[in-house]
């Protein structure tokens, strides 16, 4: 895990710090007229924010202790600390991500099971094809479909403006429900085709055969022996989707104006604040690191069969 | 001695065409849904390819007199805020998600083939190291690192293309090592070492044509991924620029600015969008279950529901 972190802050740095000179102008330009400042001292400020002016491997290095210490740098625009800018934001993307993973289990589970368990009919098919559809169809047109209709139809449109959960829990909460289903969907996909895979898979072992002939009704069989099974290794498939996840939510935060971390990094792409860039993609690689190393733990308590030296 | 190397030619020739009529026969006579989403792919390519022929109006043909004119019989999908003829825009759009589709997944394919190849193949300390980067790079969420490496390079069409196909690639060597993996136990590439071939021919001759079956179905998800990441992209500002038309780029901006006065300027884009990447996903699903053994229903079939049959009979 700290190597592959490691690996990631080389990615990330020299991903983001190989910024070619012009857009270093144009930040200096937009910065020099809006600061007020002469664009040499601007120049001067920008490189010693972005700690270009010492060579790359002692500003890699200072970067890293910094990052290792819990300092990110301050963002350039706003000057505020990098950690404070993502961890203000944070508790929004958790919430979506959290209700668009229930919606997506929620979807999927049982389309997964029934399709498995009637496979080759028509409700297998239909729920083959609602996978495909749900991975297919673009979140961001979804999104402005549903916010554009029912405002023509019905007058109706979801609030674009941040309600926070203390001030109103049912407001915020209603307020997240639309872009966590839709988020949701994307995911359900994936989920959906791995749940019906496995239940193929298991409801083929002897174990099953064996209940039949004990003469145990189809409900206990499926939900008692087959899916406590069958659902084990979709543990891993949503640990994997946390990426996708995380990715997703850029666009339904842009869409439906939720200030969270995805609105962060759209922002400060925006404003080439290669700071919080940076930031951001480490922060977040570490969250889906410590994420996939939960996921295998709790697939080792899940399944006994799996032990970890 | 021609005789021979004659043959080896025809075998050559024969082998990978005979592979994907096999696979094409499959597809339409196993496949209905498959073969819908074939067709789909089929005809975003003609329109792609015809975009000047089929499109009435010039993708940037400004006629300000049809302002937001709803659907009609000169602009049969309506017209935009500067007055195009979006059905042109469509059919233009359908010409850049034929060149990110295409050009994308094959650099996926690419350098998913090559990384993995080498990875799986030598093994060993080239493989550790390798498999760290590629480690380090699946926890980089997609599109947080797409947005920041676009941010870097600027946008446009040929930026896209390589920014989506070489981090799509990278996640995509996994595949490829396991498959190559799996295949260099096999006797003949033992076989082949013995009788003295180098290493390169082995990978060339002998391991690249049987990853045949994930290389297409690595293909067929890219393509849909490509296409559905170059409109998030565009969508967020950072992908095509305009006026170019990307179908993702005509849902942001003025689509989003004008959607509640001419809602169909964001509603056709986006369906082009979602229907063609279901044709894909459909083809690639339809491929994967051909292809891929696995998958393919393995021993039997689950009997549940018929077994019960009798014993209530009883």
């Amino acid at each position: 895990m700290v190597p592959t972190l490691f690996l990631v802050t080389l990615l990330v740095f020299f991903s983001v710090r190989f910024i070619p000179g012009s857009v270093i102008d144009l930040m200096v330009a937009e910065m020099a007229t809006e600061s007020g400042l002469g664009s040499e001292l601007t120049a001067e400020y920008v490189k010693k924010a972005l700690g270009l002016d010492v060579p790359v491997y002692v500003q890699y290095w200072n970067w890293l202790v910094n990052a290792a210490t819990g300092d990110l740098g301050n963002s350039l625009w706003t000057g505020r600390p990098v950690t404070q800018e993502i961890f203000s934001r944070i508790p929004v993307s958790l919430e979506l991500g959290i209700l668009a993973m229930i919606t997506a289990l929620l979807i999927a589970i049982p389309i997964g099971v029934l399709s498995a368990i009637r496979q080759d009919s028509a409700a297998d098919y239909f729920g083959r094809t609602l996978a495909i559809l749900f991975i297919s169809l673009p979140s961001f047109w979804i999104g402005t479909m549903v916010i554009v209709y029912p405002s023509i139809w019905w007058n109706w449109s979801p609030s674009m403006e941040y309600i926070q959960f203390f001030d109103d829990p049912g407001g915020n909460l209603f307020q997240f429900i639309i872009p966590a289903v839709i988020l949701g969907m994307v995911l359900s996909g994936g989920t959906m085709r791995m749940t019906r895979t496995m239940m193929l898979e298991v409801l083929r072992q002897d174990y099953i055969r064996t209940a039949w002939s004990k003469g145990l009704g189809e409900r206990t069989i499926i939900m008692r022996h087959a899916m406590k099974n069958a659902l084990i290794p979709v543990v891993t498939i949503v640990g994997m989707q946390i990426p996708l996840l995380i990715g997703g939510a850029v666009i339904t935060e842009q869409i439906f104006c939720l200030p969270g971390v995805g609105r962060l990094v759209v922002e400060a792409v925006n404003k080439r604040d290669y700071v919080i860039i940076s930031g951001i993609n480490v922060v977040l690689a570490s969250v889906i690191l410590v994420v996939n190393l939960l996921v295998d733990l709790t697939y080792a308590y899940l399944d006994p069969r799996v032990h970890y030296k | 001695m021609a005789q021979t190397a004659e043959a080896a030619q025809a075998i050559k020739e024969e082998k990978p065409r005979a592979f994907l009529v096999d696979l094409f026969v499959r597809l339409v006579r196993e496949k209905p849904l498959g073969t819908v989403g074939g067709v789909i792919v089929l005809v975003l390519l003609l329109v792609g390819i015809l975009a000047n022929v089929l499109a009435p109006f010039g993708y940037n043909e400004i006629h300000l007199a049809s302002r937001l004119c709803p659907p009609s019989g000169i602009n049969i999908l309506g017209a935009d805020n500067l007055g195009r003829d979006l059905l042109s825009r469509i059919i233009y759009g359908a010409r850049i998600s034929m060149y990110v589709g295409l050009g994308g997944a094959a650099l996926d394919v690419t350098v998913a083939t090559s990384i993995g190849i080498i990875s799986g193949f030598f093994g060993g300390k080239t493989d550790t190291v390798i498999q760290r980067f590629v480690d380090a790079f699946m926890c980089l969420p997609p599109l947080f690192f797409f947005l920041t490496i676009m941010a870097v390079v600027g946008p446009g069409l040929v930026q896209v293309i390589f920014v989506l196909g070489i981090a799509s690639g990278i996640p995509g060597a996994r595949v490829v090592r396991s498959a190559v993996i799996a295949i260099k136990e096999n006797v003949y590439v033992e076989a082949a070492r013995a009788i003295g071939a180098p290493s390169g021919r082995i990978l060339l001759r002998h391991i690249l044509p049987n990853i045949m079956a994930p290389v297409i179905i690595i293909f067929t998800v890219a393509m849909g991924a490509m296409i559905i990441n170059e409109a998030s992209l565009s969508f967020l500002g950072f992908g095509i620029p305009p006026p170019t038309p990307s179908w993702g780029g005509m849902l942001s901006e003025s689509g989003r600015r004008y959607m509640l006065l001419a809602p169909w300027m964001a509603l056709w884009p986006g369906l082009a969008l979602a229907i063609v990447v279901y044709g894909i996903n459909m083809l690639g699903d339809a491929l994967r279950d051909l292809l891929d053994p696995r998958l393919r229903g393995g021993l039997g079939r689950y009997e549940g529901a018929k077994i019960k049959k009798p014993k209530t009979a009883v």
